[in-house]
C-alpha cells in the first residue's frame, strides 16, 4: 500500500545550535507532485529539503516522510529519498564516468541505468573521460543530477537545480524532472528562478524566517 | 548493497584518487622521509640510532597517519561527498572498511620506504627469521593504524575546528601500537641484544588491537560520522 | 512575545546531596587530620608517604569516573528511550574526573620527586592515569563539537566507549613494557609500604570520602547541565517566537 501524502510537517522545528533554522512549518507534499520552494535566503529552504532527507533532526513537532516518523528514525528513508544541495558530492580527480560509475555502485544500479544516466544529462561520450576538476559548473551539476538519477529514489530534493545551466541544460533538467515525476518520483525543487520554476511545477510553496506562508 | 560491494567501490575510488593526485607520493613521503633525516640530526649518534631505528621508524609513520587520514577525508569532504553518500543511505560499515583498505595500502607503501631508509640511514640489520617477524608485525600494527585513523578521521572531519582534534583523540590510541610494534621491529632487527622471538608477543598484541578496533570501528563509525 | 519563566532555583543541592556532602567533609576533613597527624610516619620514605593518602584514592576516584562515564554512555546508548540524564552524568563523571586525573598525576609526581629524586616514572599506573586523561581531554573536546544534542550523546558515548575500549589496551602493552625493564616492583611508590592499622584505616577512608566526593560533584555537575539545556529550551522559545514576528510582518 502506498501512501499518497509523502511529506508530512506539522509545526516542525529544527535548529542549528540554538537558532532555528525551521522554526515551526507545516507543509505536506503528495505522491508525484511537483513543488517548488520559494524564499528569500536564510528563510530555511535548504533547512526544510535536508529535513525531508533525514539529514537534519527535527527537535519539535512532528514530521513523516514516506510515513516513516523521522523525529525518532532519520536514517531509514534516506535510502529511498535523494538529495541534490549545493556542493555536488563529487570527486574532482575523477572522471565523469568514473563519478557516476562510483555512485551507481555504492547504490546497486545497473550499467544499462548508469549509461541511461549520463545519456539523458548529455555527459556520454568523450566528456564523460574529462576529470570533474576540468568541467565548467554546469556539466559539473548534470554530473551530479546524474549521480542523483541512478538512485532511483521516491522523492527527488533539488536545491537550486538550474543555477550555473544554459537555457538547454534547464530544459533537459525540467523534462527529467517530469519523467521522474510521472514515473512515480515525487520532486521538490528549492529555486530562486520563480517563473521558470512555475511552468514546471504544480504548486508553489513559499518560505520565510522559518514558516511556510502560503501555498499557491 | 552489500558491506564488501561497497567496500572494494571506496577502496578503489580512494586509490585511483591518490593514483592520480600524488600527494602520497608527492608530500607525504618525502615528508617522513625528512622526518627520519631529522631524527638523525637530533640524535647524533650512529649507536643510538640504530639501536632506536624500530621506534623512529614507526613514530614517523605515525607522524604522517595523521596527514593520510585528513586527507583521506579530505576529499569526502570539499565536495560534500561523504555527506551524500549519507544521505544516499550507503552503508557507514562499507565506507568505513572501503577507505580503510586504501588507508592501509598508502601505508604499507609508506612503510616499505621508510624502513628502507632505516637500512641505509641508520644501518640496522635484517635476517631471514627477522623479516618474518617484521612483516607479520608490519602487516598487523598497519592493520590497528588504518581501522583507528578512519573511525576517529570520520569523527573529525568536516566542521571547522575539527581536523586538530585528529592528533589529540588519535595519539593516546596508538600508543598501544607504537609501542607493541616497536618492541617487535628491534626484535626483528635484534638490536640491543633482543632476540627475535621475543618479538612475537607484541606482534599477538598488535593483532588484538587490530581486531578490537576493526570491529569497534564497524560497529561505530556509523554513529560517528552522523549529523 | 511570551517568554517561559524559569522557576527560581537557589540552588542543585537536594537533601540528599546535602547529606552526603557533609559525609564527604567528614571523611576527608578526618584524612587530613589522620594523615598529618596521628599516622606514623613510613620506616623507608618518612613523611613523604603521607602523600599517599591523596595519590592513592585521587587515583581510585579518576578510574570510578571512567568507569561511571562508560557505564553512563552504554546506558544511554542501549537504553531504548536515550535518556539525556545518562549522557549528562556520563559528561559530568569526565569533567569531574578529568580533575581528579590531574590531581593523581600531580600528586604522584610530587610524591616521585620526593622519595626517587625524579618527578616521573613509568610506572605502569601512572602511565595510564596520564593516557586516561589525555584521552579524557579528548573525550571533553567531542562533547564540545556542535550538532543536536541526541548526536552531541551518540557520538561522546560511541567516543567513551571506544575508550573503555583503548584504555585497557594501553595498560597492557604499558605494563608488559615495563616488565621488560623489570622494574614494576621497585617503582611503584606504595609498592614496599608496610600498612599498620590506622594507616591502612585512613587509607581506606580516603578512598571513602573521595569517593562521596566525587558523587557530589557529578551530583550537582549534572544538574547543572540540565538547568543549562533548560535554559536552552526557553531561549528557543524566545528565538522561535521572533521568527514568527519577522516571518508576519
Amino acid at each position: 500500500m502506498q501512501p499518497t501524502r509523502v511529506i508530512e510537517f506539522i509545526d516542525a522545528v529544527a535548529v542549528y545550535g540554538d537558532y532555528p533554522a525551521l522554526a515551526g512549518v507545516t507543509f505536506s507534499v503528495d505522491r508525484q507532485e511537483i513543488v517548488l520552494l520559494q524564499g528569500p535566503n536564510g528563510a530555511g529552504k535548504t533547512t526544510l529539503l535536508r529535513a525531508c532527507a533525514g539529514l537534519v533532526p527535527i527537535v519539535r513537532g512532528s514530521a513523516h516522510v514516506l510515513g516513516v516518523d523521522i523525529t525518532t528514525d532519520r536514517e531509514s528513508i534516506r535510502e529511498r529519498v535523494g538529495l541534490l544541495g549545493h556542493q555536488n558530492g563529487l570527486f574532482a580527480e575523477l572522471t565523469i564516468a568514473e563519478n557516476v560509475d562510483f555512485w551507481s555502485t555504492v547504490v546497486g544500479a545497473s550499467k544499462l541505468e548508469r549509461d541511461v544516466a549520463m545519456q539523458r544529462m548529455a555527459i556520454d561520450g568523450k566528456l564523460a573521460n574529462r576529470r570533474v576538476s576540468e568541467l565548467s559548473a554546469g556539466q559539473k551539476r548534470r554530473c551530479a543530477l546524474a549521480c542523483l538519477v541512478v538512485r532511483r529514489a521516491e522523492i527527488w530534493l533539488l536545491d537550486e537545480p538550474h543555477a550555473g545551466l544554459d537555457a538547454k541544460g534547464r530544459d533537459e533538467i525540467d523534462l527529467i524532472l517530469r519523467e521522474a515525476a510521472s514515473a512515480g518520483a515525487t520532486i521538490i525543487v528549492a529555486s530562486h528562478e520563480v517563473e521558470r520554476a512555475q511552468q514546471l511545477a504544480s504548486r508553489t510553496v513559499a518560505i520565510v524566517a522559518g514558516h511556510v506562508r502560503g501555498v499557491s | 548493497m552489500s558491506v564488501s560491494r561497497i567496500a572494494r567501490a571506496v577502496a578503489v575510488k580512494d586509490l585511483r584518487i591518490e593514483l592520480r593526485s600524488r600527494i602520497v607520493t608527492n608530500q607525504v613521503l618525502p615528508f617522513s622521509g625528512l622526518v627520519m633525516v631529522m631524527f638523525a640530526f637530533a640524535l647524533d649518534s650512529d649507536d643510538v640510532l640504530q639501536d632506536v631505528a624500530g621506534g623512529l621508524v614507526w613514530l614517523a609513520t605515525i607522524f604522517s597517519l595523521f596527514i593520510l587520514v585528513q586527507r583521506s577525508f579530505a576529499i569526502e569532504v570539499s565536495d560534500g561527498a561523504l555527506d551524500s553518500l549519507r544521505v544516499a543511505g550507503v552503508d557507514p560499515q562499507g565506507i568505513f572498511l572501503g577507505k580503510s583498505i586504501s588507508l592501509f595500502v598508502q601505508l604499507i607503501a609508506l612503510e616499505v620506504v621508510l624502513f628502507l631508509t632505516a637500512v641505509v640511514l641508520y644501518r640496522v640489520n635484517l635476517g631471514g627469521s627477522g623479516l618474518v617477524l617484521l612483516v607479520t608485525c608490519v602487516v598487523s600494527a598497519t592493520a590497528g593504524l588504518a581501522f583507528v585513523g578512519t573511525l576517529y578521521g570520520g569523527l573529525t572531519a568536516g566542521a571547522r575546528g575539527r581536523e586538530t582534534l585528529l592528533p589529540l583523540l588519535l595519539l593516546p590510541v596508538v600508543a598501544p601500537v607504537l609501542i607493541s610494534a616497536t618492541r617487535a621491529t628491534e626484535a626483528a632487527f635484534t638490536s640491543n641484544g633482543v632476540t627475535v622471538s621475543e618479538g612475537w608477543p607484541w606482534v599477538a598484541v598488535l593483532a588484538v588491537f587490530a581486531a578490537v578496533f576493526g570491529l569497534g570501528g564497524l560497529l561505530s563509525f556509523g554513529s560517528l560520522i552522523e549529523e | 512575545m511570551t517568554t517561559t519563566e524559569l522557576p527560581a532555583i537557589k540552588g542543585v543541592g537536594t537533601q540528599a546531596t546535602r547529606l552526603y556532602g557533609v559525609l564527604a567533609l567528614i571523611a576527608l576533613g578526618w584524612v587530613l587530620v589522620g594523615g598529618l597527624f596521628f599516622t606514623p610516619e613510613d620506616v623507608v620514605q618518612g613523611d613523604a608517604v603521607r602523600i599517599m593518602y591523596v595519590h592513592v584514592p585521587t587515583a581510585w576516584t579518576a578510574y570510578l569516573a571512567f568507569i561511571v562515564t562508560g557505564v553512563a554512555s552504554a546506558c544511554w546508548l542501549l537504553g531504548k528511550k536515550h535518556s539525556m540524564g545518562f549522557d549528562r552524568v556520563a559528561g559530568a563523571s569526565a569533567e569531574v574526573g578529568v580533575a581528579f586525573m590531574a590531581l593523581t598525576l600531580i600528586s604522584g609526581s610530587l610524591w616521585g620527586r620526593i622519595t626517587w629524586g625524579t618527578f616521573w616514572v613509568w610506572d605502569p599506573r601512572l602511565t595510564t592515569t596520564a593516557f586516561l586523561f589525555v584521552t579524557y581531554l579528548g573525550y571533553l573536546a567531542v562533547r564540545g563539537l556542535g550538532g543536536s544534542p541526541h548526536q552531541r550523546a551518540r557520538r561522546s558515548s560511541v567516543v567513551a566507549l571506544l575508550a573503555v575500549l583503548e584504555i585497557p589496551l594501553v595498560h597492557f602493552s604499558v605494563v608488559l613494557w615495563r616488565s621488560l625493564h623489570q622494574e614494576a616492583s621497585v617503582l611503584s611508590p606504595d609498592g614496599d609500604i608496610k600498612m599498620d592499622g590506622i594507616m591502612l584505616f585512613t587509607l581506606l577512608f580516603g578512598v571513602f570520602g573521595f569517593s562521596v566526593l566525587f558523587a557530589w560533584l557529578v551530583s550537582h555537575r549534572q544538574r547543572i547541565m540540565a538547568m543549562h539545556d533548560a535554559q536552552r529550551a526557553s531561549a528557543l522559545e524566545v528565538a522561535m517566537a521572533d521568527r514568527l514576528q519577522e516571518a508576519s510582518s
